[in-house]
């Protein structure tokens, strides 16, 4: 209704047109102006946020080589000593030999058991699906602090609680449903007609799935993999709440170090903060090769077009 | 759904067992456990004796407050700026491949990593502070670590990109045709925005919305990092955490859990109940 109304009193202003010329070409000039500005107070935004942002990392690299500093724009002096201080301090070979195991076990098994139920998904009418695909939805809809208490609770009534088991399974509970959330599209954007070709050439569904499915569904479980694999690293929550003092990963043992400073030396903290760092931002610049910005951050799957 | 009949079903649909056993019972079984568990006191007492502890006790109720106080600002911020942004970067272009891998390194380092980082940058000592006392912008000792403030600077530092990332990926899934119609009918780029985009993006924006809040209101290590977690950012989390693993009363913790998803479930509902009063539609252009 408003816009019909808007574009007959557009009309008929447009009516003596010499006028409406006019104040067409100052109306634009004014726009243009008012334009730029916007464009630059938004550019201005994101440059201060992504310089700061990159500042404060550059501090924590700074600060990781620095023999003192105090009040300064730079540190007195370099040193790599703290790396190998950290590497002691925090047992970073235990810790590192842990976050191996957790990641590597949550992203083969996520894989494993998500793949199939996203398979399940993509292709079975069943009785239940909506119900299935609630499920699998609420793990990614929930942050992980309101489910990791009950959760950790649990783990404690059945003594996994501070175990590598129990580490491993809470941070599958985020993961599954995010493998199952990638996959089921992927799968479904492949031709159910191949499964019926491969039939008709006498294929049975051991060779169909080895010969036809499995290589069409390698780089869906890469990305899904690496996806994973990145989130799995960071996730602090689950981790913090389920593990005991032999089962921290990295990012867990950095917050116990944070959260005692004064113990250790803040440039030991920050040397232990890099390697967590050089080790995610790896994994990011592999995973960028293969996923957008958009999944690696988001719960939600990324629009299409 | 058509019920089938038995003999048409697909057996394939069983792959999803595995799957779907495991997630009940490590996250539909927990929470069923901690809602039993939160009205069987630890130490006794009626069924709500847990529920009552939380709303009557001066070092609970009031971390909801608090928590809103931190998780609304956040919010609005961190939406609030991603509809600009993503709307200036809503074409493809290098600039906007340059930005978005940026925004994604904040996100994937996680929020311990920024706590370490901006306690030494915000330090009074750092070099933020140093900047602004060099440009002469504040005089004064600039305090931003300790308080309220190093906890909402560090919900925006994680939570910006997030709530950008989303945005960019709604806003470029809208039909740019639509606004080049409305261009060529005469309309400023603000009438575009206005007209065309904004009632598009509603329901996109609505649940950018609402991932940035409950994310925000789950806010746990950088409140303890960068906060006062004794006093002015003592959140709910911090409050379910230290029931239990300090107290071990997992009882009241679990109640400490269920009120603060109540919570993030009642902000949730009315934000996609308010959506309703909007647009609700496809978001690319018909044949016509």
């Amino acid at each position: 209704m408003t816009t019909d109304n808007r574009a007959a009193s557009g009309w008929q202003a447009g009516a003596p047109t010499e006028t409406a010329n006019g104040t067409g070409k100052h109306m634009k000039q004014q726009v243009s102006l008012r334009d730029r500005l916007w464009k630059f107070f938004v550019w201005a935004t994101m440059g201060f946020f992504l310089v700061n942002v990159l500042l404060l990392i550059a501090t924590v690299a700074v600060n990781s080589v620095a023999t003192r500093w105090f009040g300064t724009l730079l540190p007195q002096g370099f040193t790599l000593h703290w790396y190998a201080q950290a590497w002691s301090d925090f047992q970073l070979s235990s810790v590192l030999l842990v976050t191996l195991e957790v990641v590597g076990a949550v992203v083969l098994l996520s894989i494993v058991l998500g793949v199939p139920a996203a398979y399940a998904l993509a292709r079975v009418q069943f009785p239940g699906k909506r119900f299935a695909m609630l499920v699998f939805l609420l793990p990614l809809m929930v942050p992980p602090v309101t489910y990791g208490i009950p959760m950790a609770t649990v783990m404690y009534k059945f003594h996994l609680a501070g175990t590598l088991t129990g580490v491993i399974l809470a941070n599958l509970v985020p993961a599954l449903p995010f493998v199952i959330l990638v996959m089921t599209p992927f799968i479904e954007q492949i031709d159910p007609n191949l499964e019926s070709a491969a039939r008709i050439f006498g294929a049975n569904t051991f060779r169909y799935f080895r010969y036809v499915l499995l290589p069409l569904l390698v780089p869906g479980m890469l990305a899904a993999g690496l996806l994973v694999l990145v989130r799995t690293i960071g996730m602090f929550e689950l981790t913090f709440f389920t593990a005991g003092p032999t089962t921290q990963t990295l990012v867990v043992a950095l917050y116990y170090a944070v959260f005692s400073t004064g113990v250790r030396a803040p440039q030991s903290i920050d040397a232990m903060a890099m390697i967590y760092m050089a080790i995610t931002m790896v994994w990011v610049l592999i995973a960028l090769q293969f996923v957008s910005p958009t999944q690696l951050v988001s719960r939600v799957k990324e629009q299409k077009q | 759904m058509i019920a089938l009949p038995a003999q048409q079903r697909d057996p394939k649909g069983w792959l999803v067992t595995p799957a779907l056993f495991f997630i009940l019972a490590l996250f539909i079984y927990p929470f069923a456990y901690g809602l039993m568990l939160s009205f069987s006191p630890m130490n006794g007492g009626s069924v709500w004796a847990n529920y009552i502890t939380f709303f009557t006790d001066s070092s609970m109720w009031p971390t909801i407050i608090v928590t809103l106080k931190l998780a609304v600002p956040a919010t609005i911020i961190n939406v609030g700026v991603s509809v600009p942004v993503a709307f200036a970067l809503r074409r493809t272009s290098p600039w906007q491949k340059f930005v978005t891998t940026l925004l994604v390194v904040p996100v994937t380092l996680g929020t311990v990593l920024i706590a370490d980082g901006m306690l030494t940058y915000f330090s009074p000592n750092g070099w933020f502070p140093q900047a602004l006392q060099a440009l002469h912008l504040y005089g004064d000792e600039v305090r931003l670590t300790h308080n309220y403030w190093g906890v909402l600077i560090s919900l925006i530092v994680s939570g910006f990109p997030f709530a950008f990332l989303l945005t960019l990926s709604y806003v470029t899934g809208i039909d740019p045709t639509l606004a080049r119609a409305a261009a060529t009918l005469g309309a400023s780029p603000w009438q575009q925005f206005r007209q065309i985009y904004l009632p598009l993006l509603l329901p996109g924006l609505t649940m950018t919305a609402c991932l940035s809040f409950v994310q925000a209101f789950s806010v746990f290590p950088s409140a303890v990092l960068l906060g006062a977690p004794a006093g002015p950012t003592r959140v709910i989390s911090i409050a379910a955490s230290e029931a239990a693993f300090e107290n071990y009363d997992y009882a009241l913790a679990s109640t400490i859990a269920i009120v603060m998803g109540f919570v993030q479930l009642l902000v949730v509902g009315g934000m996609l109940g308010a959506r309703r009063f909007f647009y609700t539609g496809p978001v690319t252009g018909g044949k016509g």
